[in-house]
């Protein structure tokens, strides 16, 4: 997918030689501390930003902005409290959102196409209630009904726990694996905690210092390669229930955990 | 309208109130005057029932109100050079609303900005009005309306502009839509965000000029903001908010309009106090109507 990729915005580099591939189907969880360039990556595979060097592919052809077959769940998506615009229209911006003029023709396919992606995620109940009257959990599963509704094949989503309480966290990241098994999407997901996706990812691509990493969880998550990438001490640790906790990283800003 | 007036040519022509409907409506339409008072309100009431919406959904509500305290230099301007006023509003509302729209909404300090280079208009529009020798009438009429003195021509133009910016909004109604609820996600689904921004200013940039007309700088927000703001409480279903907005915003037009008729007060009072007193009621009413039911039922019930 990527190759030698390097970023950057204007003169200043966020990180460089990235060379990576995900397998269709595959769950990567992107990890790393703030400003490592995550969103970065993201940027770059939507096509808002252009690589500084390398190549990038992304589905088998150069990223391009609108690319219909991408589904995306920005950063820091809450809600305005004030918004009075409904869930169901707002997943139906995700099917033609960005063409001019007002809906005329195929109504009744987009209202279908609409329902059916509120029903896989199951927020078909609060669909008629406005976004800003909603809890993090309940805009948050309008935001991946909002991704899914075009039938994309690759799934992009930045942070999608970060307002999130704990059950919540749970319940969507189990949501996300289900539909993604279900439909063979392909999934890069941003987290801060590594530990409620383990269950699910194949992939870990660590992003830090200006460098990326990628492979299997067991493999990057490790006290070698943590050590590596941040070219100073880290360990890290599992308790009796498999949890992984990275010590080391005192120090980077913000960033307690992997 | 005009059939009406001509057809109903009645001899009681002093603006009474009399207990008979028709011949009080009648009397509505007698003159001139307050035909294209009707006429200019009208389409002044759709065009910002309509933008009105956006502005409320993208909060740029301040802007709107800057956009037009910004113009009123413009127009003051206007006067001194002995050009129309509308010119230089225009002129004004125009160059600020497509810088405001091209600074976009993630500009942090936005409405300091807006505030400042607004406050310095204001000043412009007082030097302006200093040098114009007949001053009191024209700041007036520009400040708090002058729906009164439209002429046919002014109508004319009002038309125009009207169709020009009820179409515009029609053709970038759903990629404005989706960018003023999720920006980042419009971007990446390819909707250019920033060239929309600065085509919904401009639009609102003209908007704002033909608002002027009817109720004047001071009070636009009683016709852009509140028709919409009172609508979205009651509705979040986009196209029907954007019609309760127009159908409010013409209702206080027309009902000011009226009163104003049978009374010695200006009309604009009666159309802010008309739009002021439904949001009012509208927002007192709410823990109420949260009571008695579902919002669905009083959505159905309004649309």
């Amino acid at each position: 997918m990527a190759r030698d990729l390097t970023a950057s915005y204007g003169p200043r580099p966020i990180w460089a030689h990235g060379t990576f591939a995900m397998p269709s189907g595959s769950f990567t969880a992107i990890l790393g501390p703030n400003g490592a360039g995550k969103s970065t990556l993201i940027r770059l595979i939507l096509g808002q930003l252009t690589p500084a060097g390398g190549r990038l592919e992304v589905l088998g052809e150069p990223p391009h902005r609108g690319n219909p077959n991408i589904g995306y769940v920005p950063q820091g998506s809450t809600f305005d409290p004030e918004l009075s615009i409904r869930g169901r229209d707002f997943v139906g911006l995700g099917v033609d959102g960005h063409r001019w003029g007002v809906r005329l023709d195929g109504r009744v396919k987009v209202a279908a196409d609409v329902t059916a992606s509120l029903e896989a995620v199951g927020a078909i109940d609060y669909a008629d209630r406005p976004l800003g009257s909603l809890s993090g959990g309940e805009q948050q599963r309008l935001l991946l009904a909002q991704a899914l509704v075009g039938s994309p094949r690759l799934l992009v989503m930045d942070e999608p726990l970060s307002h999130l309480d704990l059950r919540n966290q749970i319940a969507i990241v189990q949501l996300i694996a289900e539909v993604a098994r279900a439909r063979g999407l392909t999934v890069l997901l941003i987290a801060h905690d590594v530990n409620l996706l383990l269950p699910h990812v194949d992939l870990v691509l660590y992003i830090a210092h200006g460098r990326l990493a990628i492979g299997k969880p067991s493999e990057i998550i490790s006290s070698e390669r943590l050590t590596e990438i941040y070219s100073s001490p880290v360990e890290v640790l599992t308790d009796s229930r498999g949890r992984v906790f990275v010590v080391g990283l005192e120090e980077e800003v913000s960033h307690p955990h992997a | 309208m005009r059939e009406l007036a001509i057809l109903l040519t009645v001899s009681n022509t002093s603006p009474s109130l009399s207990w008979n409907l028709i011949d009080d409506l009648a009397s509505l339409f007698h003159y001139e005057f307050m035909i294209h008072a009707f006429e200019a309100g009208t389409i002044v009431a759709i065009v910002a029932g309509a933008i009105g919406y956006f502005v409320v959904l993208r909060a740029s509500a301040f802007a709107a109100h800057a956009l037009s305290h910004i113009g009123f230099a413009g127009a003051t301007g206007a006067v001194v050079l002995g050009v129309s006023p509308v010119f230089g509003l225009l002129a004004f509302t125009l160059a600020s609303g497509v810088t405001i729209g091209a600074l976009g909404s993630r500009l942090r300090g936005r409405d300091v900005t807006i505030g400042i280079v607004l406050a310095w208009t204001l000043g412009l529009g007082v030097l302006f009005i200093s040098l114009y020798r007949g001053y009191a009438t024209e700041a007036y009429a520009l400040l708090f309306g002058e729906i009164l003195g439209i002429s046919a021509t002014d109508v004319a133009i009002t038309l125009v502009a009207g169709i020009v910016t009820v179409a515009a909004l029609i053709a970038i109604y759903r990629p404005l839509l989706f960018s003023s609820v999720d920006e980042d996600l419009a971007s990446a689904k390819g909707v250019p965000v920033t060239a929309l921004s600065i085509a919904f200013m401009a639009i609102l940039a003209v908007a704002v000029t033909e608002a002027v007309q009817v109720v004047g700088v001071l009070l636009i927000f009683a016709l852009i903001v509140t028709p919409a703001a009172t609508a979205v409480r009651f509705t979040s279903r986009p196209s029907i908010a954007i019609l309760t907005g127009i159908a409010l915003a013409l209702l206080f037009t027309w009902l000011g309009l009226a009163i104003a008729y049978y009374s010695p007060h200006p009309v604009s009072f009666f159309i802010t106090s008309l739009a002021f007193f439904t949001y009012l009621g509208v927002r007192l009413s709410e823990p109420l109507r949260s009571r008695l039911g579902r919002r669905s039922a009083i959505s159905a019930a309004v649309g």
